[in-house]
């Protein structure tokens, strides 16, 4: 079993809801979900984010469909650590 | 999610809280100066037989309320409407699943029954003295001053309200809109 530890994501999203309320929302996708967003450009409607989600087990699709619900879009993954069940 | 949380949610991404309240006052206000006014008609013509002014009063408060519903409905989505598509111009996708595509399209109907049943519900507090009369309660004074009673309560609170809305003080507040109640009283005396 592969476990997904960490993404770095690229996400373009509206203003709102605001950057705070994005993470709520991406956390609560899962029991141990830690989200830190960093807003990168604002632009007149949009703003873009890098996110960095973490966590024992992440679901990439519920991750996926959370940034899809604040009405975000997800331009890229940047950056992945998966890990083996029994690894560090 | 909580249909609470979620209506929230949408009022929060459209920034439509503030549109709420204000067509709540606004129209609020419609409804209460428009029962003062047919009941201070009906008072100065001395009017006696409740049921007709009952009946005049909850035609005009229906009317308020489906008039409330309709025109902001019609207005409120149609503006919902151009701020999705441009929203969706600028991220480049279809925002209709999102969080803001719900919005486009239960903001409108949720300010529109904010819309209409501000001014059906105060209404209907200002006709319920002619209410409990015609079923036979006794009430301290004639009907139709109890209903003018209740108008002026009624404008008052929503004065009070509004001053919590601004931060103004809201006896001050009150005060003015109790000071327009008094002036339509008095414009309409001017029929007699």
């Amino acid at each position: 079993m592969i476990n997904v530890k960490r993404l770095v994501l690229d996400v373009l999203k509206p203003h709102h809801p605001n950057a705070l309320e994005f993470a709520h929302a991406i956390a609560a996708t899962g029991p141990d979900c830690r989200v830190q967003v960093t807003v990168l450009e604002v632009d007149e409607k949009t703003e873009t984010l890098r996110v960095e989600v973490t966590g024992s087990a992440l679901d990439f699709g519920r991750v996926h469909e959370a940034i899809g619900q604040c009405g975000g879009s997800l331009h890229s993954i940047d950056e992945v650590e998966v890990c083996s069940d029994g690894g560090a | 999610m909580h249909w609470l949380h979620r209506a929230r949610l949408w009022l929060d991404i459209t920034r439509s809280q503030g549109i709420a309240r204000r067509y709540f006052v606004v129209n609020g206000f419609d409804g209460a100066l428009t029962m003062l006014g047919l009941i201070m008609g009906f008072a100065i013509s001395g009017a006696s037989d409740l049921s007709v002014v009952l009946n005049a009063c909850l035609g005009a408060a229906i009317a308020l309320g489906v008039s409330g519903v309709s025109s902001a409905y019609v207005s409120e989505a149609a503006e919902r409407r151009k701020a999705l598509a441009e929203l969706e111009a600028a991220m480049g996708k279809e925002l209709g699943d999102s969080a803001h595509g719900h919005a486009a399209r239960w903001v409108p109907l949720l300010i529109a029954l904010v819309n209409g049943a501000a001014p059906l519900f105060i209404s209907l507090f200002i006709l319920l003295p002619l209410w409990l009369a015609r079923a036979g309660v006794a009430l301290p004074w004639l009907p139709l001053h109890t209903a003018l009673g209740c108008a002026v309560v009624a404008v008052f609170l929503l004065g009070v309200f509004l001053g919590r809305v601004s931060g103004q003080h809201w006896l001050r507040s009150g005060l003015q809109t109790l000071f327009i109640a008094l002036l339509t009283m008095g414009l309409v005396l001017l029929l007699e």
